[in-house]
């Protein structure tokens, strides 16, 4: 068996291992049920939700802002980027800015929002977009600083023009980079939209755990959380497996 | 000297300049959504500077720079104890590395709920609150720090005849700091946003309860002067952090 292997059975059998564990201490009700259901019943509990409509709202009003999110923050994160690292006087200006972007607490801002849109996907979107925008501005920087001069000078010999050389030389250089940006953008899409339908809103999966919560209604909260951190961690697992996909497929050109 | 000069002057010029677009923005912001949802800077200033005379504000701010203080202490402690172990220990190491990835990326918030459940409300569940947004990336970072540490650094400590003691203070602890205080930076800003959303959804004390009381009760003013003070507190602390970061770094 390779080192890869072991570490990666070990991991899958930690994780197992540990969820097996959770179960029997809620069964021998060694942790109060009030305070926490067994992993099984999450499940089924979800299950039996996925037959309501209600969920299936939730899903679509949470994912539409996330995607909405998501893909303004990557355009203007990408274009930002693009910008300021075509004018280095604005990029030394703005550089303290980007070094402490986030160390801003961010959802402070959140209830401002209300104020200003009113309670509705608004103030989500933009929330998400505040969050994610400035990691895909970094990435994108990242990227264009890393494409090899030699590259560049290629480009310019073999007398391409600039849209060709943007496309065929400088985007695949940077690629790796942009893909971080990417990655961290939905992650960060998607925690300042629950985030925000947590903590103030009128609907969405953040809302339900929320409201949940509120109605000590635990069958349904543990399931919604159980869902939520699911569907979080498939997002990034899948995104980190085509990453190292690509990566593999570089080296070998 | 005077080239030196110069840079920091270009360098305040900066800041002035971004410090007066922000306010540039939130001043069109104000003319554009009006008294009702937003306060103009001058006010929230002026408000802001009578507020941090009240006691009452004091009791909020002491509230959540307690479980701040309590929270961040935590997460340094339990995430350089952590990030040792798990650096040193190569194989636990690999294997935890990216489930604490994973946790880093998933939406903590909607933990929140567990644990009021485990702590109840009050000082402790928001401690346990921020510790859980705070602890990973001091963890993650001091791993990483432990895993690049030079081995011609261990190969020459050992060549010297370094006691375990020698070995550790003049060797380790210097190649490690400069990134553990990068983690301890993340982990700062991390703690603070864990332990200021705790407050927002569930707590009747401090400032992130200021905050959304301000919206629940329509005193805009007051919602804007905490966030204000809030803001301005994290950029200083970051500041600070920044720069002693950087010396960390070069030196």
């Amino acid at each position: 068996m390779t080192r890869n292997a072991a570490i990666s059975l070990t991991r899958i059998a930690v994780i197992v291992g540990g969820i097996v564990l959770l179960e029997i201490l809620c069964r021998r009700h060694v942790i109060n049920p009030l305070t926490l259901i067994p992993p099984s019943e999450m499940v089924t509990s979800l299950w039996h939700m996925f037959g309501s409509q209600k969920i299936w709202d939730d899903i679509a009003q949470t994912f539409s802002t996330v995607a909405l999110s998501f893909v303004l923050s990557v355009t203007a994160g990408f274009a930002l980027g693009a910008l300021v690292h075509a004018l280095p006087r604005v990029r030394r200006a703005i550089d303290p800015l980007l070094a402490s972007y986030y160390s801003i607490p961010f959802f402070v801002f959140y209830p401002l929002l209300i104020a200003l849109f009113g309670l509705n996907t608004v103030p989500l979107v933009v929330i998400g977009f505040v969050f994610a925008t400035a990691a895909m501005v970094i990435s994108t920087l990242n990227g264009l600083d890393r494409v090899p001069r030699v590259m560049t000078k290629t480009a310019r010999i073999l007398r391409l023009n600039p849209a060709r050389a943007v496309w065929s030389v400088t985007l695949p250089s940077a690629a790796p980079y942009l893909f971080t940006g990417l990655k961290l953008a939905l992650a960060y899409s998607f925690i300042g939209v629950i985030a925000g339908e947590f903590i103030l809103s009128g609907g969405g999966l953040g809302y339900s755990i929320a409201y949940a919560y509120n109605d000590f209604d635990n069958q349904t909260m543990y399931a919604l959380m159980m869902f939520v951190l699911v569907i979080a961690v498939v997002m990034n697992g899948a995104l980190h497996v085509w990453e190292q996909h690509m990566s593999r497929k570089r080296t070998r050109a | 000297m005077t080239q030196a000069w110069s840079g920091l002057n270009s360098r305040m010029l900066d800041a002035l300049l971004l410090v007066a677009l922000a306010l540039a923005v939130w001043q069109g912001l104000y003319e554009y959504a009006g008294e009702a949802a937003i306060t103009s800077p001058l006010t929230t200033l002026g408000y802001a500077s009578s507020l941090v005379k009240t006691s009452s504000f004091w009791t909020h701010a002491k509230a959540t720079l307690a479980a701040f203080g309590y929270a961040l202490a935590i997460s340094i402690v339990l995430g350089v104890v952590l990030g040792l172990v798990l650096g040193f220990q190569r194989f636990a190491g690999d294997v935890a590395e990216p489930v604490l990835v994973a946790l880093y990326t998933i939406p903590k918030v909607t933990l929140y709920p567990l644990i009021l459940l485990i702590f109840g409300l009050g000082v402790s569940a928001k401690v346990a609150f921020g510790v859980i947004h705070g602890v990973v990336p001091v963890i993650l970072f001091t791993l990483n720090a432990v895993k690049n540490i030079n081995p011609v650094l261990i190969r020459t400590s050992r060549v010297m005849r370094l006691s375990t003691w020698q070995t550790i203070s003049t060797m380790l602890t210097p190649a490690v700091m400069p990134e553990l205080i990068t983690g301890v930076r993340v982990g700062f800003s991390l703690t603070m946003l864990g332990v200021l959303i705790g407050e927002m959804f569930a707590s009747q004390r401090g400032l992130g309860f200021l905050i959304i009381n301000g919206i629940n009760m329509h005193n805009v003013r007051m919602m804007m002067a905490v966030i204000l003070i809030v803001v301005v507190f994290a950029i200083a602390a970051n500041g600070l952090l920044l720069a002693f970061d950087k010396r960390m770094h070069r030196a």
